[in-house]
């Protein structure tokens, strides 16, 4: 009898697989920081160079400016002007309203349907939902956009009478048709995965299906379901090609949700492609680029956070 | 494809200009299509010429005529006093031939009662002045604005030409090409835009006036090619000295009925008045 399975001398291969496997998984992160470098390099002119500053400083890009003498301080994006103006105010709220509208939308329709396809549905029904519902994950963005622009825009303007026919609410809507299938499957799966040792515990207790999945499997799966939430809130911010054909990107600063908007992502895939290399309005273009890399970098670290929270509050453990 | 290849190798292997039969038209973004359209159906008659286009902005082009780089540079404007006196130190003697006429229609829904604007109208619709059609004569509905979105050339020409330089209303939304605009104004019952005036399928144009005592002139092409129509613009190549050789067989075929013909295709107006 050997005290050995594996013979010794095999060992630096071992080592050599070993590495191999840590490179590739390293490959994704370095990539990551590298893309970041990259673009934060191609904005560090707003922070060092004189010339830039002049056209758009932190501060220009951020605080209402006054333009001319006799009206009032406004935010402003017009680049192409004699007088190029950078407030990054008009882009960022349209942004955050986009996403607002596409989670109101979708984040009922995407849970309730979860909970109806993990805990109500039979086993046939479940197993044409799910798929169906996953398979708009699979609808290309400049589709859907191309939905929204022709058909969606038309039927919300006859039904509600809007003004605009592109706006935001409509772009909100077939944003909220791209993240369904993101916020559904990760709750699904995440109310499925809830122990059967729960379930079963709570029908002994005489709890009716009902009970069950309000008290006992909805709180359990609660973090996953928030996981979800978040996922898809981050898409949402980051969408580009839907809000780019469906919300008429006007720069407007308004609380209205029946207005058009412009989105960060939106503006840089509309005016990179022709805007002059190491100009201004180049720098500031990669400037919201790295704005909006900061910006859905801390929306998952505050989801993860919430996430380990619940985790710890309704499962007791920390993972 | 093929055509495409082998222009791709020949850039590739041969160093700018060493194979005789190669034409450069460098410049206008606006122009870059209508160019591309031109060189492919003269390649296709002119076998033994390469005709290699480029985008990059008027000035660029220009800066590249002066510099030698480009020979032949398309451009949307006349050259400033400035580019003028370089090319004049350089020794370039700048060859003006015009191949084409741009008109900018102003688009309206087919419904809309309008039938004329004058240029300061349209000046004050764009700029947020004029914010309801019953200011203009029309009913009591507010007017929607589309243009175009600001890397656009036609947005560039429109805001100096039409806005004297001023901002375009922030609530004027920009589409990202004429399609899209005339698309827009036909489904909007409200809705104004500008672009080519090749589209009148399924929008109406406004008859354009200089001022309010003016006579009205529709975008048309006899109105463009002999001047009246007042939003347009003469699109310009320009050369170092008289076109010889290969350059002035392209020129004088752009000139001909079958560059008119991909003239017209492209959405402009030919400069003769036909």
């Amino acid at each position: 009898m050997t005290p050995y399975q594996f013979k010794p001398k095999s060992r630096w291969r071992e080592f050599l697989g070993e590495k191999f496997i840590a490179v590739n998984a390293f490959a994704a992160l370095i990539a990551i920081l590298l893309i970041f470098i990259f673009i934060f390099k191609e904005a560090t002119p707003i922070f060092t160079n004189g010339e830039v500053q002049k056209e758009a400083s932190l501060n220009k890009m951020t605080f209402k400016q006054q333009f001319q003498p006799d009206k009032p301080a406004k935010w402003s994006w017009q680049p192409n002007s004699d007088l190029p103006k950078y407030s990054l105010w008009p882009l960022f709220l349209g942004t955050i309203k986009a996403a607002i509208i596409a989670m109101l939308f979708a984040a009922p329709l995407a849970i309730g349907a979860a909970i109806y396809s993990a805990e109500f549905a039979s086993r046939r029904m479940r197993e044409i939902i799910k798929p169906v519902i996953e398979l708009l994950a699979g609808i290309p963005s400049v589709v859907l956009g191309f939905f929204a622009l022709i058909v969606l825009a038309t039927f919300l303007q006859d039904v509600f009478g809007l003004t605009y026919r592109l706006n935001i609410l409509n772009a909100g809507i077939a944003l909220g048709l791209a993240i369904i299938p993101i916020i559904f499957t990760v709750a699904e799966d995440a109310m499925n995965s809830v122990p059967t040792s729960l379930r079963d515990a709570a029908r002994a207790l005489g709890a009716n299906p009902w009970q069950v999945s309000f008290t006992m499997v909805l709180p359990a799966a609660l973090p996953g379901i928030a996981a979800g939430v978040v996922l898809g809130f981050g898409r949402a911010i980051g969408e580009t090609m839907i809000v780019l054909m469906a919300s008429g990107n006007a720069a407007i600063v308004s609380a209205s949700f029946i207005d058009s908007a412009r989105t960060l992502s939106a503006t840089i895939a509309a005016e990179l492609a022709e805007v002059v290399f190491g100009s201004a309005h180049y720098n500031v273009l990669f400037f919201i680029g790295t704005v909006l890399f900061l910006f859905t970098f801390v929306i998952n670290l505050g989801g993860e956070l919430v996430l380990q929270r619940l985790k710890i509050r309704f499962q007791g453990k920390l993972t | 494809m093929l055509r495409l290849f082998s222009l791709i190798s020949v850039l590739l292997f041969l160093p700018q200009g060493a194979m005789a039969g190669q034409i450069t038209v460098k410049g206008s973004d606006t122009m870059v299509r209508l160019c591309q359209r031109l060189a492919e159906e003269y390649m296709k008659s002119h076998k033994q010429t390469v005709i290699q286009v480029s985008g990059g902005g008027s000035s660029s082009g220009i800066a590249a005529l002066i510099n030698g780089a480009t020979r032949v540079c398309a451009s949307s404007r006349l050259l400033t006093d400035a580019e003028t006196r370089t090319a004049a130190t350089k020794g370039v003697k700048v060859h003006q031939v015009v191949v084409a006429l741009d008109g900018i229609a102003i688009y309206l829904h087919k419904s809309n009662p309008i039938a004329d604007l004058t240029l300061g109208q349209l000046r004050d619709i764009y700029t947020d002045r004029i914010t309801n059609w019953k200011e203009l004569g029309g009913p009591d509905r507010p007017i929607i604005l589309y243009g175009r979105e600001n890397n656009s050339g036609t947005y560039t020409y429109f805001q100096k030409q039409i806005l004297g330089g001023e901002d375009y209303a922030e609530r004027c939304e920009p589409l990202p090409g004429t399609a899209a605009v005339v698309h827009a104004v036909a489904h909007d019952v409200n809705g104004i835009g500008y672009g080519g005036i090749a589209w009148a399928t399924t929008i109406r144009y406004a008859g354009i006036k200089v001022n309010d005592s003016a006579q009205t002139v529709l975008p048309n092409a006899a109105n463009v090619s002999d001047r009246s129509y007042p939003i347009s613009r003469e699109l310009h190549f320009f050369l170092n000295g008289e076109p010889t050789g290969e350059t002035k067989e392209f020129i004088d075929w752009v000139l001909s009925p079958a560059g008119e013909k991909v003239v017209v295709e492209s959405g402009y107006v030919p400069v003769r008045a036909k």
